[in-house]
């Protein structure tokens, strides 16, 4: 175990500084009856990566069966020959465009009120002492306008879906529009299930939960939203240029 | 969803909070290993009905009646299906793993008590949607264990092939999730929840083998969970994913242009790492045993850390060795032949260190050590006709013989049951506060050791003179009727073998109620969890907060005071 000296000598600045303590393992500051929501944050992001590990493999797991199935050749009875049986999805780019570009903002204000929750958790201490105020903080709903575009988000792809089936393209059609729409509802699915925990994360002040709490569920939410806007734009970059 | 573990220190107190709702991870991990115990007794009661079978195809067996051949079929599909998911993935990881894992790291709970509470529960809903599947018109699917398309994916391929087969992919992928939220929690808890002092280096290999399998875990369900909902969709919905023109009973079935090898595919990339999820929790068990009743540190500790990281790496490179029949390049077939057989390495790393870590000990023989030694003569015994498999030119003539079924059940099967039962009989006096009996443990064992030998040896000569695995019966093919002595001694050994197991559940509950009172830590071992009380409060460590100064495998340190020196106890290095 390395010896730690706290005083720097001066000729040493610029040196790589002594190492801190090991302590080891995770010292998470339980003990006593307040909750360490540091210790909480980091355990609750800590887990979400696990659970975007797993969604990555998901998805990793599917785009392998659509290049495999992409590049199959199948064989044909009456050529006697083998083709491709892929065909290609007329996909509804524009509305889905303008979808990917709802997501991209839905994904900014998300952001917004995750710096927002930071601050405000970070800020309960002093705001706690009777006759302390910082002044009149602008209170703009930044995750009810998250939950108004996800939602707009996931309408615009039921129309995408509705377009699709218009063109005549419908899940059986060709292995190109299984995958089509495999991803995108699997994808919406993912989204709505974020949908929830926003619900969630919002309503948090109406059961008096205390703002750390909450700060910890927006941000990991927030986190996930992310993912879900990076995960529509590789769903999205697929569908184009493996086409 | 961030339930912290320090907020439900006071145990609930009602009855359904307490034992069916519990978010306390000894009562999940209790509720994991009861629901494996039933299920083990359904997945060997179905084994019995095959083997007696397989010898007197015709007889008709009290409350099952005559078995026809598509009944075979299903029997071997649902014992598969629910040994693997429902015993060999749900004990060794969801019950003691979750019930040690958080106190051996010196933890109150696991990271996410709700979410764990959760995961269960979701298991118990895959049991009983797939036992279902036996009650349904039609029965239970035929298309065994690996599920290969096109019988899985065409309704009409077989009786059980319509509900049947739906219910048991729901079932795997409700299996899926629920060990995908198991997964989570336990790499949090083991990254995040470890004690001051804990450091990786001085975790149990216990602990290691429960987070390289929860690592495992992460990667490889979502993958199965994708090619069940491809293969649902093959179904239900009218895609080609897996499905080519098929024609079955002179209709033309509606796909085209699928392809049966991408299932193949995707579920070995989970199949192979589900091997090691089975078996390296018992690794973990093994050595944590062998190092107590040798009353010697662990053989090369970081040598087992880094042995348990390559066969976990390993694993997820060789699902290929599956699919050798598939007609693959031979280019292919050597990447993972090769990658195959450098697992050898690390496996025989670990068993040369069990060897060491007994070799010139005080070893005591205790029930657990015996089956601790159990485990590692079966794991040499079934991974040596492995790298017989690794290589294409031999698999190929071996693939459809019982070879492989002798392989397979004696490494990954009866190995990672002796995990369990080493597991059992080790942590029994610290779960249930009550020692099990020892005479009782220890006919047991010899039982079942020699039974299941008797078994599955003479398997691996069956397959050598060329009989053939998956048929219902062999009474009728000349050649194969030569064989049938042996399979008859294979039935006799499996009903001595069954039979020995009540003696197990006798000793079990018998002993929870009647054995006699445990201390503390009756194996003089040096871990967590035999610092606390017996059986553990339900904060883990009444309120106190370990602090580990030691290695895991302290015995028999020069200058101590006794043979032992637990991980709390004041440090035996100088701090330097």
């Amino acid at each position: 175990m390395a010896t730690y000296t706290p005083s720097t000598p001066v000729d040493d600045i610029g040196q790589k500084p002594p190492a801190p303590p090991i302590t080891g393992g995770g010292d998470d500051g339980r003990g006593g009856d307040v909750p360490d929501y540091g210790a909480r944050l980091r355990r609750a992001r800590l887990g979400l990566i696990c659970g975007i590990a797993t969604v990555g493999m998901v998805f990793i797991s599917l785009t392998s069966a659509y290049i495999f199935r992409r590049g199959l050749p199948t064989f044909q009875g009456e050529s006697n020959s083998y083709v491709r049986d892929w065909g290609s999805v007329d996909l509804p780019w524009l509305l889905l465009g303008i979808n990917t570009a709802i997501l991209l903002v839905s994904s900014i204000s998300m952001e917004l009120a995750r710096r927002k929750a930071a601050r405000q958790a970070a800020l309960a201490p002093v705001t706690s002492i009777p006759g302390v105020s910082l002044g009149e903080e602008k209170n703009f709903p930044w995750l009810g306008i998250t939950v108004v575009l996800g939602f707009a988000f996931l309408v615009g792809q039921g129309l995408a879906w509705g377009e699709l089936h218009n063109r005549g393209f419908f899940v059986s059609t060709n292995p190109s529009s299984s995958f089509a729409f495999l991803l995108t509802v699997a994808h919406a699915l993912h989204l709505a299930g974020g949908m929830i925990a926003l619900v969630w994360a919002s309503s948090a002040s109406l059961f008096h939960r205390p703002v750390e709490a909450r700060r910890i569920a927006v941000d990991i939410t927030a986190w996930y939203w992310h993912f879900m806007a990076v995960l529509w734009i590789y769903i999205f970059a697929l569908l184009g240029l493996a086409r | 969803m961030a339930t912290p573990a320090t907020v439900h220190s006071h145990a609930p107190q009602g009855f359904i909070r307490k034992y069916i709702f519990s978010l306390d991870h000894k009562v999940i991990g209790l509720q994991y290993y009861f629901l494996a115990l039933t299920a083990v007794f359904v997945g060997m009661f179905l084994s019995l009905l095959m083997r007696i079978h397989m010898i007197w195809p015709t007889a008709s067996i009290p409350l099952v009646g005559e078995i026809k051949p598509e009944t075979y079929l299903a029997l071997l599909t649902m014992h598969g299906t629910i040994m693997v998911f429902f015993v060999l993935t749900t004990a060794p990881q969801g019950g003691f793993g979750n019930y040690i894992l958080p106190i051996q790291i010196g933890a109150p709970d696991m990271a996410f008590p709700v979410l764990n509470m959760l995961s269960f529960w979701t298991t118990f809903v895959g049991f009983i949607v797939i036992l279902c599947a036996f009650f349904v018109q039609g029965g239970a699917p035929l298309h065994g264990w690996t599920g290969y398309p096109p019988l899985s994916a065409v309704p009409s391929a077989g009786p059980g092939e319509a509900l049947g087969a739906d219910l048991w992919i729901t079932a795997i992928a409700i299996f899926c999730v629920a060990s995908l939220m198991g997964a989570l929690n336990f790499i949090t808890t083991t990254l995040d929840l470890r004690a001051k002092g804990m450091t990786l280096m001085r975790m149990p290999l216990t602990v290691w083998s429960w987070f390289i399998t929860a690592i495992l875990g992460l990667l490889a369900f979502g993958v199965l969970l994708s090619a069940g909902i491809l293969l649902l969709m093959d179904r239900n919905l009218g895609t080609s994913f897996y499905v080519p023109l098929v024609v079955i009973n002179g209709q033309v079935m509606g796909h085209k242009g699928g392809s049966p090898l991408l299932w193949q595919h995707l579920f070995w990339f989970f199949g192979h790492p589900e091997v090691y999820i089975a078996i390296l929790p018992g690794m973990g068990v093994a050595s944590q045993i062998l190092s107590t009743f040798s009353r010697k540190p662990i053989f090369g500790y970081r040598a087992m850390v880094y042995a348990m990281l390559a066969i976990g790496f390993f694993g997820f490179m060789v699902w290929g060795h599956h699919m050798f029949m598939s007609g693959m390049s031979p280019y292919s077939a050597f990447a993972f032949s090769i990658l195959t057989m450098c697992i050898g390495v690390p496996s025989a790393i670990k068993t040369f260190n069990w060897l060491g870590t007994m070799w010139k000990g005080h070893v005591r023989f205790d029930t657990p050590m015996l089956y601790a030694i159990g485990f590692v003569s079966l794991f040499v015994s079934g991974g040596l006709s492995g790298p017989f498999l690794a290589q294409p030119v031999l698999d190929i003539p071996l693939h459809d013989t019982y070879f492989v079924v002798g392989h397979f059940h004696l490494i990954m099967g009866v190995a990672a049951i002796f995990g369990i039962f080493a597991a059992t009989y080790y942590w029994f006096p610290k779960m249930f506060g009550r020692m099990m009996n020892e005479t009782l443990g220890r006919i047991h064992f010899f039982i079942t050791l020699a039974g299941t030998y008797a078994i599955f040896m003479p398997m691996h000569y069956l397959g050598m003179a060329g009989q053939t695995r998956r048929y219902s019966q062999f009474t009728e093919v000349a050649y194969q009727t030569k064989l049938l002595p042996l399979q008859t001694f294979m039935t006799y050994a499996a009903f001595v073998t069954i039979a020995a197991q009540f003696i197990f559940v006798i000793n079990l509950f018998w002993s929870m109620f009647k054995g006699p009172k445990a201390s503390d830590n009756p194996w003089d071992a040096t871990t967590l969890e035999w610092t606390t009380a017996t059986p553990p409060p339900h904060d883990n460590f009444g309120g106190k907060t370990p602090v580990v100064h030691n290695g895991p495998y302290e015995y028999g340190v020069p200058g101590a005071s006794k043979d032992y020196v637990m991980q709390t106890d004041p440090p035996t290095q100088p701090v330097h």
